[in-house]
């Protein structure tokens, strides 16, 4: 990889001219120009020049540089959330190309440095994750590749089950405040609600009260014994703490932990992040950088990212629009109550009070949200209704997927159940002593959707071998609350009397 | 130096040759493979190589999507089924993940599996043809070869070192020195010197299912032979009471219906021989499909003759496989096997189902010849 040749680094003056002329902040920008084989490789290896041995990754390249081969997919750009903030463009772009990439990496740059939930990351991945590689390097060299990469396989199926909240919370998790009030407190809640004080002794009899009493004070104590003491959503670190790994398998565990957290807020923020750096290359380029000869090929090539391909969402898309919209709204102040409670068509039509707070809103917005809050702010039905936006869902009897409806509340439902929790279950740690057997008890808060199956039964294949102790998870398969359970050579599928709920 | 993705790309191909050789008896008898074959390569799906996670989706398909329509209307217009899992956000869809094999790659897989040993051709030298290709120069020969270009630039370049060349009359006069002459190199060129000869019984007894197990069969015994022989011939003998000689396509496709007289093919097989593939030269394979229902024992006895004087004597190795259908005696490999009780160059096999098609293989090829 060498340095960029003269004419972009030119390029980059300019177009890094324009950006500080918009105000963006951004890490330092090196840019590095890559063949395509490069580029695949380092995409494959999430963007990281370094990366542990893994055979995924040459999967991952596989796939890549046959559908690039193919001509069905091209990498225009990638770039790393690190400081200074490293992208690669492709040799052999146009020179229109480059000038769009650049623009949108400065876009990405700025939202990595200034999104807050990007600020818990290392900027210095690119060493941590050389190191990480080289340290896995040795356990492989000691222990065997097939050991040791398939103990990876293994993190890796349960490297989505992370806690989001992890890097902001400061205490380890700990019992909850109430156990430690003093008993008094509680005598209230014992009782069953009463507000006709003459029926009290009906509805709550000293007998019920002492009964009740014994049952909290009973579940308080075993409560003390139970590890974790409220369900714990960093599954990866509770396993790495108590889970009887030898000391290599402990540190790999970590090290695919570690990166895991680190991709997260990339995650989170899909469509922000995509849509940030989408407005900006729309702006450096439509207002600043673009020739007169180059306005087709710009045009060409934006029109393919901006694309709406069927039954897919374009996190692009959306995004830009999103940001948009905003702008336009806090420019004519189009927000607050005021604006909520008019309901005359005309008068909101021709709305426009001059504020010009847009540009400012807009760098707010990319600063404090993430994907959910974001669409749970902003998608308002007008722009719902604006960008015609609608739900689809296969016919069964067709087969084919069709359009199933446009109703605003029910798009915003879904699409705030994709983004939920980076679109992955929320599964806690319950009880690492289940039954008091010593066996691993997993839940899935279920928020309407079942698992898979089939992958959910050889994930929990996984997470027994790690626990090396039967382990079970409590989730629900068609409204019934189940337990499926491994317990080192078969699977089992019992009813639950109850659902797993936090 | 080897790049890193380079080594972590043979380790996934690694495991998906791991993963064949795992799942070879159902690929084998699944048969779908062929149907995805390319020039050199199979495409096999393959599923289970993904890393299992808590996931949520169930089997639903659905998401969000944009543009125009009403309720009701298919989105992007066509059907497609399995298509689409567009999950909102997730932009990813299912990968239905395919790997690419090549035949090379398959072959040795099979042979590993099965523990093929590998074959020792004969008359692989006396087959090699000898091709010239011109491609140098030389300073001497006839004047028919001589090179026009390459004299003109000799002359050229030594007029201008010489300051004989006048720029205002190019004018060059090639001497002796500057001739060039086009001079050839001869190639040795292995030919192909080995053939398959496919025979099958398409009488009335033989239904679909018994084809599609020919069929199987015989696209592994190809898929072996061809990695051990370049440019391997194969000739395709359909039989009822009478046999001709046919293409690949209608050898699979074809249905007639009839007695059986098995000795019709074996007669053409042994005129294919005689003509177009002399056996001091060629490395012979003959597999006959069946379902073992001959028509008379008088027939059978003219075909235990030419096998005894003619093809025996001819083949490598002659196969027999009989495929069980519900209207055959089965009794013709029950005479073979009488006949030629311990004839090493005749393989019998029996195939009662789909699953044995792998142990039939095993069965023809273990032999090495």
């Amino acid at each position: 990889m060498a340095v960029i040749p003269q004419y972009l680094r030119e390029l980059q003056v300019e177009i890094q001219g324009y950006a500080d002329g918009y105000g963006l902040q951004y890490f330092p920008q090196i840019f590095e120009l890559i063949d395509y084989r490069q580029m695949c490789e380092i995409a494959s290896y999430g963007g990281f020049p370094v990366r542990y041995p893994h055979w995924r990754f040459g999967m991952e390249y596989d796939h890549m540089i046959k559908s690039h081969t193919y001509g069905l997919s091209k990498i225009y750009e990638l770039v790393i959330n690190t400081d200074p903030c490293y992208a690669y463009l492709l040799e052999g772009n146009s020179q229109v190309d480059q000038k769009l990439v650049m623009a949108h990496v400065y876009g990405h740059n700025d939202f990595f440095r200034n999104n807050q939930y990007f600020s818990r990351t290392d900027r210095r991945m690119i060493d941590l994750m050389a190191n990480n590689a080289a340290r896995v390097r040795r356990y492989m060299d000691r222990h065997g590749v097939n050991t040791v990469e398939s103990f990876i396989d293994t993190c890796l199926s349960l490297d989505n089950l992370i806690d989001p909240w992890l890097s902001f919370r400061d205490t380890p998790n700990q019992a909850p405040a109430s156990s430690n009030l003093p008993e008094a407190l509680d005598n209230d809640r014992v009782r069953l609600q009463n507000e006709r004080t003459y029926l009290e002794d009906y509805i709550n009899p000293p007998a019920f009260v002492e009964s009740q009493r014994q049952r909290q004070r009973d579940k308080r104590e075993s409560d003390k014994r139970k590890n974790p003491a409220q369900p714990e959503r960093d599954v990866l670190g509770f396993l790495m703490q108590h889970s009887p790994l030898e000391s290599w398998e402990a540190d790999v565990l970590g090290i695919l932990r570690e990166e895991a957290y680190y991709f997260l807020p990339q995650m989170q923020t899909k469509i922000m992040n995509e849509g940030w750096a989408s407005y900006w290359h729309s702006r450096i380029m439509t207002e600043k950088a673009l020739r007169d000869d180059e306005v087709i090929d710009y045009a060409d090539v934006v029109s393919g990212v901006f694309a709406a391909a069927p039954g897919q969402l374009n996190p692009y898309k959306l995004g830009v629009e999103l940001y948009r919209d905003i702008e336009r709204r806090w420019n004519e102040g189009k927000f607050g109550s005021e604006w909520d409670r008019c309901d005359n068509l005309a008068q909101r039509a021709g709305w426009d009070k001059k504020l010009g707070l847009g540009k400012a809103k807009i760098f707010e917005v990319r600063k404090l949200y993430n994907d959910v809050t974001f669409i749970d702010e902003f998608f308002t039905m007008d722009f719902c209704r604006e960008q015609k936006y609608f739900n689809f869902a296969e016919n069964r009897r067709s087969g084919r997927l069709e359009i199933e409806t446009r109703e605003f509340e029910q798009i915003k439902q879904r699409l705030l159940g994709s983004l939920t929790n980076f679109g992955q279950p929320f599964i806690y740690v319950v009880d690492s002593n289940y039954m008091n057997r010593g066996e691993l008890l997993l839940g899935h808060r279920h928020e309407g959707s079942d698992l898979k199956l089939d992958y959910a039964r050889d994930t929990l294949r996984h997470v027994e071998r790690v626990w090396r102790r039967p382990a079970s998870l409590l989730t629900q398969i068609d409204d019934k609350p189940k337990r499926i359970r491994f317990d080192g050579s078969e699977i089992g599928i019992s009813d639950e009397t109850e659902a797993f709920r936090v | 130096m080897i790049s890193r993705i380079d080594k972590d790309h043979s380790r996934f191909r690694e495991i998906v040759r791991g993963k064949i050789r795992q799942n070879l008896r159902k690929y084998i008898s699944r048969g779908d493979m062929m149907s995805r074959k390319g020039q050199d390569t199979v495409t096999i799906p393959m599923p289970q190589i993904e890393i299992p996670r808590f996931t949520l989706g169930g089997n639903k398909k659905e998401g969000v999507g944009q543009g125009q329509g009403e309720p009701g209307d298919p989105v992007g217009g066509e059907p497609q089924p399995g298509q689409g899992a567009g999950q909102a956000g997730q932009g990813e869809g299912d990968k239905n993940l395919e790997v690419e094999v090549t035949l090379d790659e398959l072959a040795a897989i099979l042979g590993e599996e099965l523990g093929l040993p590998r074959i020792e051709p004969r008359g692989t030298q006396s087959l090699d043809t000898k091709k010239d290709r011109y491609v140098s120069m030389r300073r001497t020969g006839p004047e028919s070869l001589r090179s026009f270009k390459a004299t003109f630039k000799r002359a050229l370049r030594r007029q201008v070192a010489s300051g004989t060349f006048a720029k205002d009359a190019p004018i060059i006069v090639p001497i002796r020195d500057d001739r060039r002459y086009r001079s050839w190199r001869t190639d040795p060129r292995p030919q192909s010197n080995a053939v398959i000869i496919y025979m099958m019984d398409v009488s009335g007894s033989m239904g679909d299912e018994q084809k599609e197990i020919v069929r199987i069969e015989s696209f592994w015994i190809d898929t072996w032979l061809r990695s051990q022989y370049k440019g391997l011939e194969s000739r395709y003998i359909i039989h009822d009471a009478s046999a001709r000689v046919v293409e690949r396509d209608v050898f699979f496709r074809t249905r007639e219906s009839g007695g059986t007289m098995i000795s019709s093919a074996y007669r053409v097989c042994a005129d294919l021989i005689e003509k177009e593939f002399p056996s001091q030269n060629w490395n012979i394979y003959a597999f006959h499909f069946s379902d073992g229902d001959n028509w008379s024992v008088d027939d059978t006895a003219t075909c235990i003759n030419l096998l005894r004087d003619t093809l025996l004597p001819t083949c490598n190795q002659f196969g027999y496989g009989q495929v069980e259908s519900p209207y055959g005696s089965g009794q013709f490999i029950k005479d073979l096997r009488a006949a030629f009780p311990s004839q090493p160059k005749l393989v019998t096999s029996e195939v009662t189902g789909k699953d044995d098609i792998m142990d039939s293989i095993r069965e023809f090829l273990k032999g090495g010849r």
